[in-house]
């Protein structure tokens, strides 16, 4: 039922970044994700919606192959991340991963300094210059409005900065590998009102560049920055659509006994 | 209404009770090493070796067993660290959880965690009879840390189990491989080693049983791995069988030097973990 809505999806944009095909998810014998066809329009946002337990999360971990990890998720069909199948063999994982900025549902800054958070990825990946990594960790902590409230001491802990200030960190952190997409889990369920407005604004800023697919639990959020809606429930996508359309005119009942809060 | 007042009044009195009753153990202990061994408590205890009849009451110290002590626990935890971080790391970061594999090196664990030290012992000095060594420092310290190895890993394990799989996630998703993900959580993870080595510390260098027949006994200072290394239970064992009150008294002196060790030892581990651990979160 869902191949229609995806239809019209790929219809709408003429681009494409990430396209998923056939795909379905299995943990244990739990079918998680019910054969998802997708295709995600770049430098944008794609916010996935829909209940808890619906495989949002689940369907973010597929993007970067977070579910290497564990080995009762079992993974069939095509992911497609400029054009190569990350689910191919040869496809060597990090630099799957090094494509996509992740921002969890909590900041979870890494045990060093502010400065070394953001510099880790770049050193792993062979930056070792100093003059490189400054350059870097002061551009991407200005990005995120960051810098000039941690200037004075971006040599000290990354812990005993507020909970908004870490989640921007961590994004600073994300961008500073230099991916081309930002996957969200989340990333504003734990913030303050005033840091989840600011992060929504970098999300809004940061689509000019890069391509941000976003799961969210709040319609409004969805609502105020993405472009483009994917409604998930029990594993399938139900509808997806750009955001006007999606809310205003929503074709199918259960999207629309969602939106109307029948069920959350 | 009374009634539970009654019952809350009741439980407040046994948990004060509790601690009154373990602080009091504490106290009593120690004020009784002091007050036995602080009067035989000498410079030259700590400095001199046991002079000829020095367990009849003649002149000497134990400085012997002091460093065969240090030397043992400092070896031993050598062999342990080097053998169960990486055990830990790859139980709890690189085998899937719940696999067998891993309960398997748990349960297994348990079971070496249970063993009583006098069967390392034993099993220790089988071995050295078998490839034909005498008691020795290598002895002592090879046995010593087959018996601090489970707890160190076991309590190692139990708190490196606690860590919350946000920040292995996080490192991944930056496109770290598992080994630069293990190095940043080993920051994390620092405290949790410190208190793992300070109860194998406090296991191994008290015990008598592990190192009676494999470390041996001398009253000099052990020069290679070779030698035989005197301890500081086996020093206080001979002292306390000595029939001259004044070596009885050495042996509580003794006992005040092995907790004195101990709280040395945690001290500077606690100052070690919290320079390197400064970032934590």
């Amino acid at each position: 039922m869902e191949t229609n809505e995806t239809i019209t999806l790929k219809k709408l944009i003429n681009s494409q970044s990430i396209k998923i095909e056939n795909l379905d998810v299995y943990i244990d014998t739990q079918h998680i994700l019910k054969d998802i066809n997708l295709t995600i329009p770049e430098k944008s946002i794609t916010c996935i919606i829909g209940p808890s337990g619906c495989g949002k999360s689940t369907f973010l971990k597929t993007l970067n192959r977070m579910h290497d990890e564990t080995p009762e998720v079992k993974i069939s069909g095509k992911v497609f991340v400029d054009d190569e199948n990350i689910y191919d063999p040869h496809v060597n994982v990090i630099d799957t991963r090094k494509k996509m900025g992740l921002l969890a549902q909590r900041p979870c800054p890494l045990p060093m300094s502010i400065f070394d958070n953001v510099a880790y990825g770049p050193r792993i990946h062979g930056i070792k210059r100093r003059k490189a990594l400054n350059q870097t960790v002061i551009q991407y902590l200005q990005y995120v409005g960051l810098w000039d409230e941690v200037r004075e001491r971006v040599r000290t802990s990354a812990t005993r900065l507020s909970i908004g200030q870490q989640q921007r960190l961590c994004l600073a952190r994300g961008l500073a590998i230099e991916p081309e997409y930002i996957l969200g889990d989340e990333a504003t369920s734990a913030l303050d009102p005033l840091s989840t407005k600011k992060i929504e604004e970098l999300f809004i800023k940061l689509k000019e560049k890069y391509t941000i697919i976003l799961v969210t639990h709040t319609l409004r959020q969805a609502k105020r920055i993405a472009d483009y809606i994917i409604f998930m429930y029990l594993g399938q996508i139900i509808e997806a659509g750009p955001t006007e359309e999606f809310f205003n005119n929503p074709k199918k009942q259960l999207t629309r006994d969602y939106l109307s809060g029948s069920f959350s | 209404m009374i009634m539970k007042q009654l019952e809350e009044k009741i439980f407040k009195v046994i948990m004060i009770c509790a601690a009154i009753v373990i602080l009091g153990v504490l106290v009593f202990i120690i004020s009784t090493v002091f007050y036995k061994g602080l009067p035989a408590l000498t410079l030259d205890m700590i400095t001199k070796l046991p002079g000829g009849g020095f367990y009849l009451g003649k002149e000497g110290g134990v400085l012997n067993a002091i460093a065969g002590s240090v030397y043992i626990i400092l070896g031993a935890l050598a062999i342990s660290i080097v053998i169960s971080v990486p055990l830990v790391m790859y139980i709890n970061f690189y085998l899937p959880l719940n696999s067998f594999f891993s309960a398997a090196i748990r349960f297994s664990l348990d079971i070496l965690f249970g063993i009583p030290s006098i069967v390392y012992g034993a099993f220790g000095f089988a071995l050295m009879v078998y490839l034909g060594v005498r008691a020795s420092l290598l002895g002592g310290i090879l046995t010593v840390a087959m018996l601090i190895m489970p707890i160190m890993m076991r309590s190692f394990d139990e708190i490196t189990r606690l860590l919350s799989h946000d920040l292995p996630d996080a490192l991944l998703s930056l496109g770290a491989t598992k080994f630069e993900m293990v190095k940043v959580l080993m920051r994390q993870l620092m405290p949790g080693l410190v208190t793992a080595i300070l109860l194998a510390i406090g296991r191994g260098i008290g015990d008598a049983a592990t190192v009676l027949f494999t470390a041996g006994y001398t009253d000099n200072i052990p020069a290679s791995l070779n030698q035989p290394a005197a301890t500081l239970p086996l020093s206080i064992f001979f002292q306390l069988g000595s029939p001259v009150e004044e070596v009885q008294n050495r042996a509580y002196a003794s006992a005040i030097i092995l907790t004195v060790i101990i709280l040395i030892l945690s001290f500077s581990a606690r100052y070690f973990s919290s320079k390197f651990s400064k970032n934590k979160i």
